[in-house]
């Protein structure tokens, strides 16, 4: 029998050991919050990172941020120490797309600040929600050239949701309090905190909860009960819909909604590359993933519909292709959280501006009233259509005529032994294509990687940062081996920190995708593509620079190398079995493969190739 | 393309103006001018911003704008209903010969004398900048030495403001 008293301390326990980390969390996020007197700038930032609930920190530290550092050492924050900051950056992008919070990280000031630009604009584009912080040369030193100091508040204007010069050591709860609440809410994106060294010295106090100050912050999360019933009629008037389903319907964790809409609706849905995973690929109404190279039914969907309803999407180009002869029959009825996105490349006839959660919540309803008026749309031809297209153009690769190991198989075999509760992390490249492609995502957050800005390097890091917001899932890091060696230093951070993240190197010894296009654009004259040891002739050379396998053991991992078809799922069982240290696996492929289907840059998506030369006809007469 | 003038308010604090130019030029959109100043309220400034762009450019503009965390309201001040005017200060050739041809020239644009001496007259001109083009074009043959001239700064006509009661109607936020 516990004690009788409420709140008294073995209710306390047995209410902490029923909902465990939360209540923990709560009650250290209390205690950071009780107001101190007499504080430095570097404890009152720790202190509002704690009020905050920040969990964990990746970064490294250097002059101007090292005050930070001494605070942080005593904190129940976690700091993972990263060995480039570029990785600490990528962490904390993976960290909040695993988790849906807001990822941290922390660099000193100028060339630590500098190697954050790239994760910020990758975080910009596809809004992640991170917040950076960084140490700036002392105030008095700003605008002299002082050693390690750059202008990274006006470097990273154009990069991030907003950024702030912290002045006065006062504001700093406040400015934590911002940061997070930007980075999170609206349209989510990362946010910058420099804050000079003398600023983190200062004696100040630390009070908490902060007022907010952001009088031009007001982002619209409810949509327009007209707009939305304007779009319920198009829909339930459409013949040919296509729920065209982007990344924001991730980042608003709607994806219970979404699959209420999609039911209702009976229409075919495309998930985009930032959306694969909102909605299962395991679904018969699922078409797949549009755009470059999107199957081919995904993308003549769009091109003959007529209409589109995009649901957190931005009409990025990479989706489009020629934007002129994009989806020419289709009204479009766009919703997003962020207005300017509306109209930016496509007319929109219906727009709604809001929380793409709210918004298809309230299309839920609004279309259950035109149901039950009667109006109720029959898609069986435009069914009969897509299934015909389906089963005609199925996404597929060929076997390598030289034998080599098909990297579309690896990548297809490791979907499939892994299953859909991993997590995958992909670089940018061919590998992140047949990624998209040969995995069925079945589960919101479990596909990563860099859609807007393309970054290659970014598995790795990514993967660092899921793993530690998903410590009970399996995080697989696919890279290519172009990738691999832009960022596989933060291995020694896994291997040390122990994340013990799995990364499966698909090596073709080029940077493939690029190879792909000097193959089809360029006569097949591959200048500067070639990363293996080669002779005067080009030929390959019968040596591994870098050998992946001694690589990942320098680096603290386990490496294995699987160089045939016979070899690859024993190699990832041996993978799986291994959790106690990251794992490196060698897939030494072919390096002709290329990525199929394919709509050429700038080309109209009317002009998708389903395999080289083999152009679909669609001579139905019908549009 | 067109002109339109937005009128801007921000929050008074350091990096603004570099944050709204900066958009303008990564986006591609033209500034024609811009001027900033104080406002009645401490914590506003006021940006008056002439763009060259045709409406779907312009609506991009404007949401681009909004999105900055520091502005907190944009109004398109129609030129019907609105009052426009810059600042001209312009330092003319004026030897006794012509000094009278200047004078009068002056007095008919409404300018004032600010300095005076033997060689040249600065002049200072308000207007809208079509009055101040006509004014130059008549220096012109006369010698114009040195001329500096602000951006456009204006006002909606009427009672109403850009904050307070009776606000102007701002460009929307929402699609």
């Amino acid at each position: 029998m516990t004690s009788t008293t409420p709140g008294g301390s073995a209710t306390r326990e047995a209410a902490e050991a029923l909902t465990g980390v939360e209540t923990t969390a709560r009650s250290v996020e209390e205690a950071a919050a009780e107001p101190h007197t007499g504080i430095t700038g570097a404890q009152s930032l720790v202190r509002s990172l704690e009020a905050v609930g920040v969990e964990v920190v990746f970064g490294i530290p250097g002059g101007a941020i090292l005050p930070a550092y001494d605070p942080l050492f005593d904190s129940r924050v976690r700091h993972v120490l990263v060995r480039h900051e570029q990785g600490a950056g990528h962490a904390a992008q993976g960290y909040a797309q695993a988790t849906g919070r807001v990822g941290v990280c922390m660099a000193t000031s100028g060339p630590g600040a500098t190697n954050l630009v790239t994760p910020l604009a990758d975080a910009y584009m596809d809004s992640v929600p991170i917040v950076a912080i960084t140490g700036q040369v002392p105030t008095a030193a700003i605008g002299t050239d002082a050693f390690q100091e750059a202008d990274i508040r006006g470097i990273t204007m154009p990069i991030t949701k907003h950024n702030f010069l912290v002045t006065d050591a006062r504001e700093i709860p406040q400015r934590i309090a911002e940061a997070f609440h930007l980075a999170s809410t609206g349209r989510p994106g990362p946010v910058l905190v420099d804050i000079p060294k003398d600023v983190l010295q200062a004696t100040t106090d630390f009070s908490w909860p902060p007022r907010l100050d952001l009088p031009g912050y007001k982002p619209t999360t409810r949509p327009h009960g007209k707009q939305v019933r304007e779009a319920a009629a198009l829909i339930a008037a459409a013949r040919r819909p296509v729920l065209y389903v982007g990344g924001g319907v991730l980042k608003a964790q709607a994806t219970a909604e979404l699959a209420e809409l999609v039911e209702l609706t009976g229409a075919p849905v495309v998930t985009t590359l930032m959306a694969r995973g909102a909605f299962p690929d395991s679904h018969p109404q699922n078409l797949g993933m549009p755009g470059m190279h999107g199957n081919v039914t995904a993308v003549t969907s769009l091109q003959k519909a007529d209409l589109l309803v995009a649901l957190g999407a931005r009409f990025d180009d990479r989706v489009t292709g020629q934007l002129s002869s994009f989806a020419p029959h289709a009204k479009v009825v766009h919703a997003d959280i962020d207005p300017a996105e509306i109209g930016k490349n496509r007319k929109a006839d219906v727009p709604i501006v809001g929380d793409a959660r709210e918004t298809i919540a309230e299309l839920v309803t609004a279309l259950r009233g035109e149901h039950e008026a009667g109006r109720t749309p029959d898609l069986s031809a435009w069914w009969t259509q897509l299934d015909r297209w389906r089963q005609t153009y199925p996404l597929g690769y060929d076997w390598p005529e030289d034998g080599s190991l098909s990297p579309q198989y690896v990548v297809e075999r490791l979907g499939a032994l892994a299953g859909p509760d991993a997590i995958y992390a992909s670089g940018v490249g061919q590998h992140q294509m047949w990624a998209a492609q040969f995995i069925k995502y079945e589960k919101p957050g479990t596909w990563l990687n860099s859609g807007g800005l393309g970054t290659m390097g970014y598995a790795v890091p990514a993967a660092m940062g899921a793993k530690y917001g998903a410590p009970d899932t399996t995080v697989w890091a696919i890279d290519g081996d172009g990738c691999f060696q832009m960022t596989n230093q933060e291995l020694a951070t896994c291997a040390i920190e122990g994340i013990p993240v799995k990364v499966a190197v698909i090596n073709n010894g080029n940077l493939g995708m690029v190879r792909q296009w000097q193959t089809l654009f360029y006569e097949g004259r591959y200048s500067n593509t070639k990363l293996h040891a080669q002779n005067a002739d080009g030929t390959p050379k019968p040596v591994r620079i870098p050998d992946f396998v001694a690589l990942a053991e320098a680096l603290g991992c386990v490496g294995l190398r699987c160089e045939s078809k016979d070899d690859v799922d024993a190699v990832i069982e041996k993978a799986m079995a291994i959790n106690d240290a990251p794992v490196v696996i060698d897939f030494v492929v072919g390096a002709d493969a290329q990525v199929w289907p394919m709509v050429a840059a700038g080309a109209s998506n009317d002009d998708i190739l389903a395999a080289r030369d083999l152009r679909p006809v669609f001579g139905d007469g019908q549009v | 393309m067109s002109r339109h003038t937005l009128s801007v308010l921000v929050e008074n604090k350091s990096g603004v103006l570099a944050r709204v130019s900066a958009l303008f030029s990564r986006r591609g959109f033209n500034i024609e001018s811009l001027a900033v100043g104080p406002t009645e309220n401490p914590d506003l400034s006021r940006m008056t911003i002439v763009v060259d762009a045709e409406s779907q450019p312009l609506e991009q503009i404007t949401k681009q704008l909004n999105k900055l965390i520091e502005v907190i309201k944009i109004v398109e001040l129609d030129s019907t209903a609105a009052v426009q005017r810059e600042l001209l200060l312009v330092k003319v050739r004026a030897p006794m010969a012509d000094r009278t041809q200047v004078l009068q020239t002056a007095d008919l644009f409404r300018a004032h004398v600010v300095d005076v001496n033997t060689d040249t007259v600065t002049l200072e001109a308000t207007g809208t900048p079509d009055k101040l083009q006509a004014l130059l074009a008549v220096l012109a043959p006369l010698g114009i030495k040195e001329m500096a001239q602000s951006g456009t700064v204006a006002l909606g006509r009427g009672p109403r403001s850009m904050s307070g009661a009776g606000t102007l109607r701002p460009v929307e936020r929402t699609a």
